[in-house]
């Protein structure tokens, strides 16, 4: 008995890769994040939502966009504005939105992320709003789901990307429709936030610097890659910059060891009116919501005529009108 | 009744020379004189013949976890892969932590016959890091060494006693080295793409801190340490001062740590979770240096093969890891030798010789007397990975779709073949020209 080796396999180009990217990015019935987003999708999306903002505030009947579309807004971690702030926008443009309720849903009897949201797929869900405590859980469902189209209302430390629009049309608004040359300083916990990821996603696309600073504990690894600077101080940060956001300070911090006290903190990172005055004359204040009064933003700054923290609130529904819109067109085109 | 088997006219792995090598009853024997009809003739001058590989790191996942693995399909995997040894981990449901286990596995791996298996125990029973595991028994019964893989041993003390308490078996202790304090709930490599994507990050530090703690050990116990996967610049250079101390620290990396950086992560890719994570291109240099200036003593797979479902998970909740054994090679010729890092003979040293040193495994060679475990590859045939087509259960490799350059022929352990590519044919009958045969 002999062997002999006949040709080897037909050769190809030694080659790596390519690396696991979604497709789902590109994929307009999801809204999974701001990253890779165009200037020209975000600039239309935000020019739509300045729209939908005036028939919301002109107090005009629902209409019927979203006529026909089960929307389920799946909140697999507590929120109380996101949620509310999507249902309103939904029912406003005639969806049918329905919430699930995790805390009594069979995710806690074992069931898997995958398999429940398969159920609402089942039941006729066209487009998922998820809330989700870990990041890529929105990507993942994206993924994985066949129909459906899945809105990200905030993943884990990873993106929230209709905070992101809904700040950046509060912007649009402050710098008077121009990003280019304007600068937004981001304070706090930079490392937890998945508004700060967002922000910096959508403004860096637009034109807009982003500085942020933050206590060394709570700002992550090669964070200036992201496409924004760190300031080693608040006021360095703050000094000269076209508009300010207090991100909120969670009480599980100082648990965590990476900061000594609540106190500590206001003194050294707080937004109050000394720092506000380092700010050019024009800019604005933000903050995401909820506040922790006197903490990351001084009582008296929340309250000034420089907060734009409740025309933040406004523009959320705005900006989700329209995002609903936009991801339902695409599912209707797929389809 | 033997079968004599030529392997005729291939490249010898550390002359380069062409050679011929004749195997019978399960050894190498000097090339007969007479001719022989009914040999079996393998003839393929454009491949390489050398030992068989040893892997020193793998999970094979018996006793407890079959759906992820048996003993039998991750060493027909070895076998795929051009490996005839393998040393599996102890982390399994039961943890391999009496001898009354260790002899289970032996017993196991002599059914399932496609890869010699060396045990490796628990340093503490259950591998919880509190109590000492009976090393003196578990290494009469075959442990060829001691590991909590999966888990490091947190307390310094526990270590230095397992040093002092291993000493007299000779074994090393395997470290999974990884400061749990630093590593709080991480998932993938700390650096730009866990910050862009939001996931926890695990510290080049967690594991250069315990290196070099476990070198100091080794000093102040004489006990012997093995670095288990090394994956940061800092650990390499921890392996490098250990050495110029003169300590008894040896240490391995793995393929996706020369290959990958964190990059690959790329979107939540579950195919690219391990732990130790990929880390940064400054990382994957750094390797490579430590491979071409001998700070590293040899080569491991880490195969820790998953279920589908199970990396189908989101990426915070899949399990880390990634199969190895079949793509070891493909991997080190195509991004270490091809490229001139290493040559091919320090290639084929570090799976072959080097571990088996380590580990005062039997030598093996291909001089008449030696055991017949040999692997004919050739390296220069081009091929692309395929899970699927995987022996072993696990599908869970980051290489999927790539083209790699190097390729296993044939695996023979004990003179038995334990692995033939497809491309080898057995119907062609040739019979040796009496010239060749000297």
């Amino acid at each position: 008995m002999t062997m002999s080796v006949s040709a080897p396999p037909a050769p190809a180009p030694v080659s790596a890769g390519p690396f696991h990217r979604y497709s789902v990015h590109s994929d307009a019935r999801h809204l999974l994040g701001l990253e890779g987003m165009t200037r020209d999708v975000l600039l239309a999306l935000l020019e739509d939502a300045a729209l939908e903002r005036e028939w919301l505030r002109s107090g005009a009947p629902n209409r019927a966009d979203l006529a026909g579309c089960s929307v389920m807004l799946a909140f697999v971690e507590d929120s109380t504005r996101t949620r509310m702030s999507f249902e309103v926008a939904a029912r406003r443009l005639g969806a049918n939105a329905l919430t699930f309720n995790a805390g009594a849903s069979s995710l806690n009897k074992g069931e898997t992320l995958l398999d429940t949201m398969r159920l609402f797929e089942a039941m006729g869900a066209q487009l998922l709003i998820v809330r989700h405590s870990m990041s890529g859980a929105p990507a993942y469902l994206a993924q994985h789901l066949r129909a459906t189209g899945v809105i990200n209302a905030g993943d884990g430390m990873h993106e929230h990307p209709t905070q992101g629009l809904l700040d950046l049309l509060t912007l649009r608004d402050a710098w008077h429709g121009e990003f280019e040359g304007r600068r937004l300083a981001i304070v706090g916990d930079i490392a937890h936030s998945r508004v700060a990821r967002s922000a910096i996603a959508g403004l860096t696309t637009l034109g807009a610097h982003v500085t942020v600073c933050g206590p060394g504990t709570l700002l992550p690894a090669d964070v200036e890659l992201l496409g924004c600077t760190v300031a080693p101080t608040v006021e360095d940060a703050m000094e000269g910059a076209d508009a300010v956001m207090a991100l909120r300070i969670q009480k599980e911090r100082m648990e965590g060891g990476l900061l000594p006290s609540l106190v500590e903190y206001a003194r050294e990172w707080g937004v109050n009116h000394e720092r506000v005055a380092l700010l050019k004359p024009d800019a604005v204040v933000m903050h995401p919501g909820p506040v922790n009064r006197g903490v990351e933003l001084q009582a008296a700054v929340a309250d000034s005529g420089r907060s734009v923290i409740l025309d933040q609130v406004a523009n959320g529904v705005a900006a989700r009108c329209a995002v609903l819109k936009r991801c339902w067109q695409a599912c209707r085109e797929a389809a | 009744m033997s079968t004599l088997t030529l392997f005729k006219n291939v490249t010898h792995w550390k002359t380069g020379e062409k050679v011929t090598v004749a195997v019978e009853d399960g050894v190498v024997i000097p090339i007969p004189r007479r001719g022989h009809e009914h040999a079996r003739v393998l003839e393929a001058p454009q491949a390489v013949l050398a030992p068989g590989l040893v892997d020193l790191h793998v999970h094979l996942r018996e006793p407890g976890q079959s759906g992820k693995e048996t003993i039998e399909t991750g060493t027909r995997a070895a076998a795929a892969g051009g490996f005839t040894a393998v040393a599996c981990m102890p982390n399994t449901v039961p943890v391999v932590d009496t001898p009354a286990w260790v002899e289970w596995v032996l017993a196991r791996a002599r059914g399932a016959g496609y890869a010699r298996v060396y045990p490796i125990a628990a340093v503490t029973q259950g591998q919880k890091g509190e109590q000492l595991a009976p090393l003196q028994a578990m290494a009469r019964a075959g442990a060829v060494a001691f590991s909590d893989d999966g888990h490091p041993i947190e307390s310094a003390a526990m270590m230095r006693r397992a040093l002092e308490y291993a000493r007299n078996t000779g074994l090393p202790i395997i470290g999974h080295e990884e400061d749990p304090t630093l590593r709080v709930g991480g998932v993938m490599n700390e650096g730009f793409t866990a910050t862009r994507l939001g996931l926890r990050g695990l510290p080049n530090a967690a594991e250069s801190i315990m290196c070099r703690r476990d070198a100091d050990l080794a000093e102040l116990t004489g006990g012997r340490v093995h670095l288990a996967h090394l994956s940061a610049a800092q650990s390499f250079d921890a392996l490098r001062d250990a050495k110029r101390r003169g300590l008894p620290v040896s240490g391995e990396t793995c393929p996706h740590y020369w290959v990958l950086t964190d990059e690959a992560v790329g979107d939540y890719d579950t195919h690219a979770k391990m732990n130790p994570p990929l880390r940064s291109e400054v990382d994957r240099a750094a390797c490579i240096a430590a491979i071409a200036d001998g700070t590293i003593d040899c080569f491991a797979t880490d195969h820790a093969p998953h279920t589908s479902d199970e990396k189908a998970r989101p990426f915070a909740e899949a399990p880390f890891g990634i199969v190895g054994l079949e793509t070891a090679l493909a991997l080190t010729l195509t991004y270490l030798v091809h490229p001139g890092h290493i040559t091919l003979a320090r290639a084929i040293e570090l799976w072959t010789d080097a571990p088996r040193r380590l580990f005062n495994l039997p030598e093996v060679d291909l001089e008449p007397g030696s055991e017949a475990d040999l692997v004919l590859f050739d390296p220069q045939a081009e091929w692309t990975v395929e899970p699927e087509l995987f022996f072993s259960k696990g599908r869970n490799t980051p290489f999927a779709g790539w083209n790699l350059k190097g390729r296993v022929l044939a695996t023979m352990m004990a003179g038995r073949f334990t692995h033939l590519a497809p491309e080898v044919d057995f119907e062609h009958q040739l019979v040796l020209p009496a010239e060749s045969q000297k």
